[in-house]
């Protein structure tokens, strides 16, 4: 055996096992019944993996060889230990039966279980921590400690959290499977919110260090990727994924290189990262064109029509009026209402969009909600009431409670004094 | 596996409502509770007396204490049970679901502890 071709092996494990090793856990769990006893089935195939690739060359299918060599050492652990403990063979017994004839190693099965690995981390009688954290760990292969980063908690707590969001799967038993077409809306909702939580945590995030922020934004839309290749029929995916990638697409321009948060009139929009614009746009289309547009794809929608505007003054706001009419029809909430109104400001002028937001606002709901009191102050101050726009800055800064916001509402408050 | 379904309503929603929509709720658990009998997933279950007829017994240092109502005051109270034999917990939520009891309280779904014993 050359030098050569030993690192060639090695160079090629390491390639598999990162773009791999989840979808080989994913299969062995549904093949051993068990996440932990699949994780440690997957160590046992990488370290065959490593005694037996210098000499006899990179299988041909490298993903049905660890799936089929972490099965088969699992089975013949549990043999050995058989010997000294009896209960072991029934352990034995029971793993070898599970799929007793030739288990299902083409690549279609072993897609279905990385949508059955998501789906299982995504489901509903899981907190929605446990959800996070869960997908987070086994489907992005984050350590604890960069869950625990992200999410400002510490390594034993998400830890804990993990091992009973397992003990609920294996307990209440909860199945490792795709739903049925019948719960797939409700399910599919369900893991898409997780997806867009943890990229709102990497790109909007309240707190944490930005190196981890910035994993989070880059494994979201991953996920969304893969996500995307697997149903590539629902529109929803798609309109997530573009959703995902047009706000990505201003990540360096949303704060000013002191730490200032830009507002979209101020952004430069040269640096804004026009690939991404070009893919999120191209998934908006394709999302339309499946049929059921849900709120993913609209807001989606809106964010392309922002993205491909050469300037805040030539954006097409009375499109994007109009789709937030849409979103209203799908999802009537008070933020969404408050949006549109901020849309037929630039449409209708400031006069028409001030009287949405007041009506908005008497209805309580949205009265400590900063943001909401810094729009109207914004249309206030474009109509010459200066000391409202002060009064509803001041209403806003009172409620703020994150710094660069406060600092953003504080300069405000003195450009108008 | 077998599950059980505790079902939590507002006992006062109950004794106020009007007599021909009580029965009709009735009919629907009856139907419920026959069809999913005959299926061979509803392995029993009762409908409780509202809590006020609740007593709650405690042994403390060998002495019997015995206290008027339910252990916990809650919002909605347990008043009734299913006991269901589903594949896994996909199917009992599905079951558990089909409660008319859903609509308008929460049902709760308890994997049961299996023990071995010698």
């Amino acid at each position: 055996m050359s030098e050569g071709s030993t690192l060639d092996a090695s160079a090629a494990i390491e390639r598999v096992y990162r773009a791999e090793s989840r979808r080989v856990l994913a299969s062995l769990i549904r093949l051993l019944g068990d996440f932990d006893r699949a994780e440690e089935a997957l160590h046992d195939a990488f370290a065959a993996a490593v005694q037996q690739w210098p000499a006899n060359g990179v299988p041909a299918n490298p993903r049905a060889w660890l799936v089929s060599a972490g099965r088969f050492r699992t089975i013949d652990a549990a043999r050995r230990d058989a010997r000294f403990d009896a209960s072991q063979a029934a352990i034995a017994d029971g793993l070898e039966q599970r799929h007793a004839v030739q288990p299902e190693l083409d690549d279609e099965s072993l897609d279905d279980d990385w949508l059955r690995l998501i789906f299982t981390c995504c489901h509903p009688a899981l907190s929605a921590d446990a959800r996070i954290a869960l997908t987070l760990r086994e489907v992005c292969d984050l350590t604890t400690e960069q869950v625990a980063r992200a999410f400002l908690s510490t390594p034993p707590t998400i830890a804990q959290r993990i091992v009973r969001a397992k003990a609920k799967i294996r307990d209440a038993r909860i199945p490792y499977a795709i739903p049925t077409r019948a719960d797939m809306p409700e399910r599919l909702d369900a893991v898409l919110h997780v997806i867009y939580l943890v990229f709102n945590e990497g790109y909007a995030a309240t707190s944490g260090d930005a190196v981890v922020r910035a994993d989070l934004t880059r494994e979201s839309i991953r996920l969304g990727r893969l996500l995307l290749e697997l149903l590539p029929g629902e529109g929803e995916v798609a309109g997530l994924l573009a959703l995902m990638l047009l706000h990505d697409s201003r990540r360096l321009t949303r704060t000013t290189a002191s730490g200032e948060i830009a507002l979209l009139t101020e952004q430069d929009r040269r640096l804004w990262d026009r690939a991404e614009i070009e893919e999120g746009a191209g998934l908006v289309e394709r999302a339309m064109r499946t049929g059921r547009i849900g709120p993913y794809a609209v807001q989606a929608a809106i964010a392309a029509l922002h993205a491909e505007s050469p300037s805040a003054e030539e954006t097409d706001w009375a499109q994007i009026a109009g789709l937030y009419d849409v979103l209203m029809r799908i999802e009537p909430t008070p933020i969404i209402e408050l949006n549109r109104a901020v849309a037929v400001a630039m449409r209708d002028g400031a006069h028409a969009g001030l009287a949405l937001m007041d009506g908005i606002l008497a209805r309580g709901e949205l009265d400590a909600y900063h943001l909401a009191h810094a729009a109207r102050a914004d249309l206030l101050a474009r109509l010459g009431r200066r000391e409202e726009a002060i009064a509803a800055y001041d209403r806003a800064l009172a409620l703020a409670a994150l710094e660069p916001e406060r600092r953003f509402l504080a300069r405000r408050i003195g450009e108008l004094r | 596996m077998k599950y059980l379904c505790l079902i939590y309503e507002n006992e006062q929603a109950w004794a106020t409502m009007p007599e021909p929509e009580a029965n009709a709720m009735m009919g629907e658990y009856f139907a419920f509770t026959d069809g999913y009998t005959k299926s061979g997933q509803v392995l029993g279950g009762n409908a409780l007396q509202p809590t006020h007829t609740a007593t709650t017994v405690r042994v403390r240092n060998g002495k019997i204490s015995t206290t008027d109502g339910p252990f916990a005051e809650t919002r909605e109270q347990l008043g009734g049970y299913y006991l269901l034999d589903a594949k896994d917990l996909n199917e009992a939520i599905q079951i558990a679901s089909k409660i008319p009891g859903a609509r308008t309280g929460s049902i709760e779904v308890r994997p049961i502890m299996e023990f071995q014993r010698d």
